[in-house]
């Protein structure tokens, strides 16, 4: 039971299903293929800036017909030495 | 004068191609336009029965392609309408039987004599589909509001993105307007959004379409039926009119300020 007591119409659960099938059928990019890569940019990165490896998000987003692959890289505050 | 070439093709099986087919082009003819449809589902034939042309079959696509009879002789004059023909699809050969490269040159020497060539493509993305997409000059894809028709149709799609068929344009054909109201069926947005592709009709669930299908008379000769209402705008966008979009949902944002009004 949702808001008001009523029951989410179904069609919301079918337009999110197909959001998620979709781009994994236009990309061909698995779930694995896409954790193999994080892993792998999150070494990268962390060669050359401090980063918190469990902040690191990498997904995949439609822009129209296109897809692009998204990350988010939240950077670890520096410690900034006092003067 | 050479006519456009359009084909219909979906994906997923039983979505509505074959009646859309045998209804648009009973609209174009309806206005005066030439209209030759060709079923490109060999093995399977159906726009025959669909259109109620059954009983005047003599020869069939694979006789024109193997040389068997002229063009012209495979071409079934339509019982309602002045301009209107059918090539039937053979059936009892396979798609084998047909290249995509037999079919360009038929449309090619086609064009000359009409308006439009209609063709009905099978469901699927194989041999037959590529049969039917090869001579088109505009791809139109069809589908059901319904999860696995849309992922079918999104594969569609970008397989004719991938052939540089260019962006093809999409029928949502059996849209329940209650269900939509009631969130329980993908509105027009909701697939739009999704496919993002053109849309060029919208086709509600309508009995009509059953019950003139058992009479062979498609549905858009009916004046009352609003899914033969629904093609017959089809074919006046493929041919240029600004038809406007009819609110099938009951979701859309003139619809909720008529009905504000009303109360
Ligand atoms: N708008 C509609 N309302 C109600 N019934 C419909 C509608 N459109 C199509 N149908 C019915 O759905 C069934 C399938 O339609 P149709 O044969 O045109 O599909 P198709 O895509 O050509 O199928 P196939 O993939 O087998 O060639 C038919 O029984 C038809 O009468
Ligand atoms: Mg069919």
């Amino acid at each position: 039971m949702g808001l008001f007591g009523r029951k989410r119409g179904s069609a919301r659960s079918a337009k999110e299903r197909l959001q998620l099938v979709l781009i994994h059928d236009r990309t061909d990019i698995s779930p694995a293929v896409l954790e193999a890569l994080k892993d792998d940019l999150i070494q990268a990165i962390s060669r050359h800036v401090a980063i918190d490896p469990g902040a690191v998000r990498i997904g995949l987003e439609r822009d129209g017909r296109s897809q692009r692959l998204v990350a988010d890289i939240p950077l670890k505050p520096v410690a900034r030495r006092r003067g | 004068m050479a006519a456009k070439v359009v084909t219909i093709t979906s994906g997923k099986g039983g979505v509505g191609k074959t009646t859309a087919v045998a209804n648009i082009a009973v609209g174009l003819a309806a206005d005066g336009q030439r209209v030759v449809c060709i079923d490109g589902d060999v093995g399977l034939r159906n726009l025959d029965v669909v259109m109620g042309l059954e009983n005047r079959i003599v020869y069939d696509l694979v006789d024109v392609i193997e040389g068997r009879c002229r063009l012209r002789q495979a071409m079934i004059r339509d019982r309602h309408l002045h301009g209107l023909y059918l090539i039937p699809a053979a059936q009892t050969r396979d798609k084998s039987a047909v290249s995509p490269s037999d079919m360009v040159r038929l449309c090619d020497e086609l064009r000359a004599e009409c308006d439009w060539i209609l063709i009905d493509s099978p469901a699927g993305i194989e041999r037959g589909f590529r049969n039917a997409i090869a001579p088109a000059d505009e791809v139109i894809v069809i589908t059901n509001p319904e999860v696995s028709a849309v992922r079918d149709a999104d594969r569609v799609i970008g397989l004719l993105e991938a052939e540089e068929k260019g962006s093809p344009s999409l029928i949502i054909n059996r849209l329940n307007p209650g269900m939509v109201r009631r969130h329980d069926m993908l509105s027009v947005d909701d697939v739009l959004d999704l496919l993002a592709v053109r849309l060029v009709g919208v086709v509600p669930e309508d009995e009509d379409v059953i019950v003139s299908t058992n009479r062979g008379v498609p549905v858009a000769l009916d004046v009352k039926s609003k899914a033969g209402k629904a093609f017959r705008n089809i074919a006046r966008r493929l041919r240029g009119e600004d038809v406007p979009f009819e609110d099938l949902d009951g979701g859309g944002f003139w619809e909720r300020l008529t009905r504000l009004g009303r109360k």
